[in-house]
């Protein structure tokens, strides 16, 4: 069993030194670029959290999950309806908190329950519907009672505040300036390294065993003496719960949620992040997260420059570049990389046919 | 003592009945085989017996306890294992992983690792191939690790779905051996098995399925000699 091979020499003590050194400097070195840069790697820690939320669902238990961004839009309008002028409810960071992971879990164990005996493309189907079920609720329900203020969303929510602390403002702190975007930086940081100890542990528990038997063979699994239903349950459960941590930190951010962020392209989009970085494996996961919040940015922010100084003038547009290459890039992998970037130790073996 | 009793069993795919009232008994110690034609219902009695598919009509007992109501997994606890048809080995997963995945229900480290040194004797293939995928292994490797892993759960009874199937005959007589090896050590086994002579052969009782129902019954040696079974399972 060398799944669980952790850091032990000391140049890989000195590597973890070294990458952590690298991200707590990060976001200044960001901010010389622009703010807006520091915005995006926060956007990419929150699709990490999200990917990883996603993972334990697709990539350990083996259960097609086409509608996760629901979780996120139940944590999100659960923050956003706790801490706003909304309903002139202004709880604090570490009530709400729990209070959206507990109803995200309680969402994923409502979709869970009735989708036990489905598999494959059945569940992918289901979920997707509840994906959509969730979004139009949230769109329509703001008559006859205003719950969710509808299409118009819930704007000034509350940021995130600890005691004094508020994140969302600039403050000088032993003579550096933190600006709110760096201030939510570390927070998120925090929260992502939690989730990968989190997921880490998980994936070498006896649950993780069950959920790899279930993704294997669900037969031999029940044969194995593994409660199936309950080990599913569970997996739809923790999966949402940190979707649902995810949310309420998406809604702090931007202190505005609307129904328009929980599409199905996003569900789609972090989809694609477990896959492409590699189904099952925390850090492929976390790499596909960074590299699809970042390379869209990146062309962004080069597309137009480029043509303007080959052609004099915008040919194709930025955006429709964007999903060209996306989608030429998705295709690339699959055709290179079946099992992503980092594939996890499993489907690296499987697919070499050695050993390992 | 009988240890699984099935009594006028009844199972249904939708509206049809695959299983038309069986009843028969293993007892604690003994090796019984269940033998029949493709389709006959063999696998769904097995399944039916192991809680993986419920009973429509008639009861099914276990160590002495109805089973209605109990999850497969509740009986994994209680002693059962079952080898499912098809092998079901954990592809993605290596011999020692698989191994691991068949202990699940215990919790005493150093019994199932003695378990897991006894089952590399009992299966050399085994050890050689210990930390290559399951899915790499060749038919009849699996169907020894399939084995292997339900003998991890130290299982009271072991039911074994169609060990014989696809290998080479070299490799079922083989792995009829161990079987037969296994029940020598205790375990009580019930076999259901397509290849009639060799299960009658190694077993001590035996069913005959037909269609849905038990035809024959007895001990297996009689049945050997039965001119009905050797001109409809042995071929002559």
């Amino acid at each position: 069993m060398n799944r669980a091979a952790r850091p032990r020499s000391p140049l890989a003590a000195l590597g973890v030194i070294l990458v952590a050194a690298a991200l707590l400097v990060l976001p200044f070195a960001l901010a010389q670029a622009g703010t807006a840069w520091v915005r995006i790697t926060n956007l990419a820690i929150l699709f990490a959290l999200l990917a990883l939320g996603l993972n334990i669902v697709v990539g350990f238990a083996g259960l097609l999950d086409l509608g996760y961004i629901a979780f996120y839009g139940v944590g999100a309008y659960v923050w956003a309806m706790l801490a706003s002028p909304h309903f002139n409810l202004h709880l604090p960071f570490w009530a709400i908190l729990p209070i959206g992971a507990l109803a995200a879990c309680v969402f994923g164990v409502l979709l869970g329950a009735p989708t036990l005996k489905l598999r494959g493309d059945y569940l992918a189907i289901v979920t997707l519907g509840f994906g959509e079920i969730v979004r139009i609720f949230l769109n329509n329900l703001s008559r006859p009672v205003n719950i969710t203020n509808g299409p118009q969303g819930i704007a000034r929510i509350d940021p995130v505040r600890i005691g004094e602390f508020d994140f969302s403002t600039t403050s000088k702190i032993a003579g550096l300036t933190f600006s709110g975007p760096i201030k939510y930086y570390y927070l998120l940081l925090v929260f992502l390294v939690v989730v990968i100890v989190l997921n880490m542990r998980l994936q070498d528990s006896r649950i993780g065993r069950a959920w790899e038997a279930i993704r294997e063979d669900e037969i031999a699994a029940r044969a194995m003496g593994i409660d199936t239903t309950s080990v599913k349950l569970l997996a739809f459960a923790m999966g949402a719960s940190f979707g649902g941590i995810a949310g309420g930190m998406f809604a702090s951010m931007q202190s505005f949620i609307s129904p328009e962020s929980f599409v199905l392209v996003e569900s789609v989009m972090v989809l694609a992040m477990v896959v492409l970085g590699g189904m099952g494996n925390i850090w492929g996961v976390v790499l596909g997260a960074v590299l699809l919040t970042f390379v869209p940015e990146i062309l962004r922010y080069t597309v137009e420059p480029l043509q303007k100084a080959a052609f004099g003038r915008t040919i194709v547009e930025p955006e429709v570049i964007r999903m060209l290459l996306f989608g030429l890039a998705l295709v690339l992998m699959m055709l290179f990389r079946p099992s992503g970037i980092l594939p996890s130790s499993a489907r690296r073996r499987e697919r070499e046919g050695r050993q390992p | 003592m009988n240890l699984l009793e099935l009594h006028a069993v009844e199972v249904r795919y939708g509206g049809i009945r695959a299983v038309k009232g069986v009843s028969l008994s293993v007892a604690e110690g003994e090796m019984v085989c269940l033998v029949g034609a493709n389709g006959a219902g063999k696998t769904t009695t097995l399944k039916a017996a192991a809680g993986l598919l419920p009973a429509a009509a008639g009861a099914i007992h276990y160590a002495g306890a109805p089973i209605a109501g109990m999850k497969s997994f509740e009986l994994v606890r209680r002693g059962m294992a079952l080898v499912p048809e098809g092998r079901g080995v954990f592809g993605q997963l290596t011999v020692a992983e698989n191994l691991a995945m068949g202990a699940y229900v215990r919790d005493d480290a150093a019994a199932i690792a003695a378990d897991r040194e006894r089952m590399l004797q009992l299966f050399p293939r085994l050890k050689e191939r210990y930390q290559q995928s399951a899915g790499t292994l060749s038919g009849g490797e699996q169907q020894m690790l399939a084995i292997a892993r339900a003998l991890m759960s130290r299982p009271r009874l072991l039911l074994l779905d169609e060990p014989s199937m696809g290998l080479a005959p070299l490799i079922v007589e083989r792995i009829f051996e161990i079987v037969a090896d296994i029940a020598r050590e205790g375990v009580t086994i019930l076999l259901v098995e397509q290849n009639a002579r060799l299960a009658l052969e190694t077993c001590q009782r035996a069913y005959v399925m037909e269609s849905g129902a038990i035809s024959l019954a007895g001990n297996a040696r009689e049945l050997l000699d039965n001119p009905q079974v050797r001109e409809a399972y042995l071929g002559e």
